[in-house]
């Protein structure tokens, strides 16, 4: 037995009831997906299985299928290769292909399609060599594409962490009885990694049912698409909220899936204690093959993309080179100002969220914790068309409609789990015994909880806040259904000037936002070393 | 509490007058007549869910000396500690600290209890520096007191370095002085040497003994290692099963347990099955007069009973070649690197050790005579079957 048994900080029901309060109104706006259902009357059944929204079930599950493969196509071999052989540069190449994870794919989106698309950079490329028509972008696979460039990553990192955690010892003991390296491989490693392959396929697949950018700069009627067109629709609110809830059941399946993966074998794919990346295979003749994988990948998601960007910004007719200065600051602004307030006021809410979910063991607690977790399982476009409603709805909150307020709310109603996340897995590495120790030494709990908590917390809460104003600055959906007459942000801009087909335009933005997505890693990264 | 209260664990044993006997010779001559309580626990309970983890547990720990609760893995001792550092509520019985009652008649919280804890990981704050873990807890005269407790455990250059740049040692040595710096009525040491490597670990024990009687606290520490306990203990409370056994000198202890359990966790403990008659004891190994065992008198006449033989009270001879007269033979054979110590099965079944200081004289299932080689009494239980 040791002193660390039991709980060194109370629940306090202070605590208890702010928290359960800030919960409840991040949770509360999805109860106005109901009266429009309940409008519909007898209706909303039909149409829940009515041929055109089941076409779009097929859509939205096939696009997942398709992807979720992808990913783990990309992910696996890219996760063996940085972590088992001697590939090299392999810290490089480990950043490299993290790194799409934070580029939001629809910016990979916007500048496939510019370059593929019909007059797009590459089709002036190639007109005068006689190419006269390009296989089209649009559609399927331009999306399937993009998104597993994009969301591959999870694959690879839950894989990563997966073989990292893995027991070498193990390979080992299956090397003294007479298995081959690729034997060992296929019958100690792969079933040991596996639940982390799942847990990351499982993830992408969630990215990709709730995307929103992605489907619509291609053109794939998915869920998020005949959300939105239903919403903008005169009387199709009715519709809209049956095909959310649909949305949300599918959702909820894949939660339930990623949840059981996690329960059933808790930390094979979460620890990176183990010695797994001892070098498991030479690659040999094979590494120029690896090296090309690996440089085909990044190029794809990240060297074409940036390069076709500074391309329309230098040689785009609308770009900036020949357009002359009418990008103005104004966007930036408004980005930095609601996305700042999202992570300010995020932090507020987590930090009790995030205390009582650590110190705390009641059912409560954890009810408290999971609710504030909503937010990152409902797709913005979702969460959006739910404000909408309840601001709709309840007369005392019309005034709010359209202000920017509304805007911090949804992201922080979306983002807050980064923060909780962070904040939590900070306040559980603090050693109860610490605070033990400052209360035999003359301190009260809080003061206690200020003198040796708070500082060693205080980097946690930092970067906690920083990947919530990251990924605010990023977010596509919300933002376009809920932001301010005339009041745009980098993102909003880019959408807006590519509606119009001022592709050159949007480079800038979308440039600004590329660099924002590196921030957030360097972000990550500093945390996981913290953590290490 | 004298050394020679009977504890709990003498109930199993069949007649109070042989426990006044043998309390008179575990007390042994006294040192120092004890100081005043500090630290009293009056019937003290605790229990988690079906399981309790003090049950009843009475103790009291007087000024300036040093305790230690000795006990094997879940027999309670850690939480003993919690309870009087006041990190956990008792669910009955009362705790007091210079007579003030702190659990069990209200409840006075860790930081108002004047009670210090040294941690088993020393628990030191990883974003202060040396001097500033220390004087966490002090509230006047910090630069001075600071200084001071510097100097007293020897690391006045390290004042400024951050814990994480310590040694083990070290780190202890500041876990100690940071605890010390607001001067506690009672200190308490959970597990203190376990986090350390072997070979720092018995230089320490002398080390943490010489400040903690340099600077006169009262203090209860929690191990389960017999040796430690041993070696660094004004007194020693044997624990089992959330209560106190037997609670004592060392040596008083360990040469006069008072309950098989205590025997056995002290040392490789082995029993001779004899019967008492006519003022001498027959065993297997022969008969000895009766003042070789503690505390036995006429009225047992005709009981059987059972004789603790550690490894150095025996002694084994090679068994003439053909000569049936051997006690028993060799079933196993542990290198200490000082010494050999032999098991040998008798023929009765028991089995005993002897310890031998050449080298491997027996091969096993070597048949060999056991002689009795103690030279002070034994002690001895009423017969099991």
């Amino acid at each position: 037995m040791s002193l660390r048994e039991g709980v060194a900080a109370p629940e306090r029901p202070v605590v208890l009831a702010v928290a359960g309060a800030l919960a409840l109104l991040l949770v509360a706006p999805l109860a106005w997906l109901a009266p429009p259902l309940l409008g519909l009357g007898e209706r909303a059944l039909s149409l829940l299985v009515a041929d055109s929204t089941l076409s779009i079930l097929v859509n939205s599950v096939g696009l997942v299928a398709a992807v979720t493969a992808g990913t783990v196509l990309v992910g696996v071999p890219l996760a063996v290769l940085t972590v088992q052989t001697d590939l090299p540069f392999r810290r490089f190449w480990t950043v490299v292909a993290a790194l799409p994870l934070v580029v939001p794919s629809y910016i990979g989106a916007f500048a496939f399609t510019t370059a593929f698309g019909p007059r797009g950079v590459l089709a002036d490329l190639l007109a005068p060599l006689g190419v006269e028509r390009l296989p089209t972008v649009y559609g399927f696979p331009g999306a399937i594409l993009v998104l597993v460039l994009y969301t591959y990553p999870y694959v690879f990192l839950t894989t990563r962490a997966a073989l990292l955690s893995l027991d070498p010892s193990l390979v080992e003991a299956a090397r003294t009885l007479d298995c081959s390296r690729r034997e060992a491989f296929r019958r100690i490693t792969l079933p040991r990694i596996l639940p982390g392959i799942t847990a990351g396929a499982l993830l992408a697949g969630l990215y990709t049912l709730a995307d929103f950018g992605t489907p619509n700069f291609m053109r794939v009627p998915v869920f998020t698409q005949m959300i939105y067109a239903e919403i903008s629709s005169p009387g199709g609110r009715g519709y809209a909220a049956v095909l959310s809830l649909q949305l949300l059941a599918v959702t909820a399946v894949f939660l339930y899936l990623e949840h059981r993966v996690g329960a059933d074998d808790e930390g094979a794919y979460e620890s990176s204690a183990g010695r797994g990346d001892a070098l498991a295979f030479t690659l040999g003749k094979w590494k120029p093959v690896a090296l090309g994988f690996a440089g085909l990948v990044a190029a794809l998601a990240l060297v074409v993309p940036v390069a076709i960007l500074f391309h329309l910004l230098f040689s785009d007719p609308t770009g900036y080179a020949n357009f002359g200065p009418t990008f103005t600051l104004e966007p930036v602004w408004n980005t930095l100002s609601v996305s700042l307030a999202a992570a300010a006021l995020a932090t507020v809410i987590a930090l009790p969220v995030a205390y009582l979910s650590a110190v705390g063991d009641s059912p409560l607690a954890a009810l408290i914790e999971r609710a504030t977790y909503v937010g990152y399982a409902v797709p913005g476009i979702v969460l959006g068309f739910a404000v909408i409603i309840m601001l709709n709805d309840v007369d005392a909150l019309g005034f709010l409609y359209g202000t920017a307020p509304v805007l911090v709310f949804a992201y922080v109603v979306r983002f807050v789990p980064q923060s909780v996340g962070t904040v939590r897995s900070s306040l559980l590495q603090v050693d109860s015994g610490l605070t033990e120790a400052a209360r035999t030494l003359g301190r009260t709990p809080s003061q206690a909880f200020r003198a040796v908590v708070l500082p060693l917390i205080a980097p946690g809460v930092a970067a906690g806040a920083a990947l919530v104003f990251l990924t605010s600055m990023k977010e596509l959906p919300a933002t376009l259904l809920l932001r301010p007459i005339g009041f745009e942000t980098l993102v909003t801009y880019i959408w807006v000037v590519r509606e119009a087909g001022r592709y050159g335009q949007a480079a800038v933005p979308a440039l600004v936002l590329v660099a924002v997505s590196t921030l957030s890693m360097a972000v990550i990264l500093s945390q996981e070393g913290a953590d290490g | 509490m004298g050394s020679g209260n009977p504890g709990p664990g003498v109930g199993d044993r069949n007649a109070d007058a042989a426990d006044a006997d043998l309390a008179a010779a575990v007390s042994g001559p006294r040192r120092d007549p004890p100081g005043e309580p500090v630290l009293e626990l009056e019937r003290v309970e605790r229990r988690f869910g079906a399981e309790t983890a003090v049950d009843g547990l009475s103790l009291t720990v007087h000024e300036g000396e040093l305790l230690t609760l000795l006990g094997p893995s879940g027999c309670g001792k850690t939480t003993t500690l919690r309870l009087l550092a006041g990190l956990d509520e008792p669910d009955a019985g009362e705790i007091r600290v210079r007579g003030d009652a702190v659990a069990g008649d209200g409840f006075v919280p860790p930081e108002e209890r004047n009670v210090g804890l040294v941690f088993q990981d020393f628990a030191l704050f990883p974003h202060l520096n040396v001097a500033e873990n220390i004087a966490f807890g002090v509230e006047e005269n910090e630069a001075e007191r600071v200084d001071e407790l510097l100097e007293l455990v020897g690391l006045e250059a390290q004042r400024d370095a951050a814990p994480g740049e310590l040694s083990g040692g070290q780190q202890q040595r500041v876990a100690l002085a940071r605890s010390l710096a607001p001067e506690p009525d009672v200190l308490l040491l959970d597990e203190p040497f376990s986090n350390l490597d072997v070979s720092l670990r018995v230089a320490m024990r002398e080390e943490v003994r010489r400040i903690l009687k340099e600077t006169g606290v009262t203090a209860v520490s929690v191990t389960h290692d017999q040796e430690e306990a041993l070696s660094i203990s004004d007194r020693v409370a044997v624990m089992n099963e959330g209560d106190i056994e037997q609670v004592g000198r060392p040596e008083g202890v360990f040469e006069h347990p008072e309950s098989r359990f205590v025997a056995d966790f002290l040392g490789q403990a082995g029993f001779l099955s004899g019967t008492f008659s006519g003022g001498s004891v027959e065993t297997p190994l022969g008969t000895f007069p009766v003042s070789m065992l503690q505390g036995l008198s006429g009225e047992y006449d005709g009981a059987e009973i059972d004789v603790l033989v550690r490894p150095d009270d025996l002694r084994a001879t090679p068994a003439e070649s053909d000569d049936a007269r051997g006690d028993g033979r060799i079933v196993s054979r542990q290198y200490t690197g000082p010494a050999f110590v032999y098991g040998v099965e008798l023929d009765d079944g028991n089995t005993v050790h002897c310890e031998h200081n050449h080298a491997a004289e027996f091969e096993l299932d070597q048949r060999v005579r056991v002689d009795l080689v103690a030279d002070h009494s034994l002690a001895w239980y009423p017969g099991r079957q």
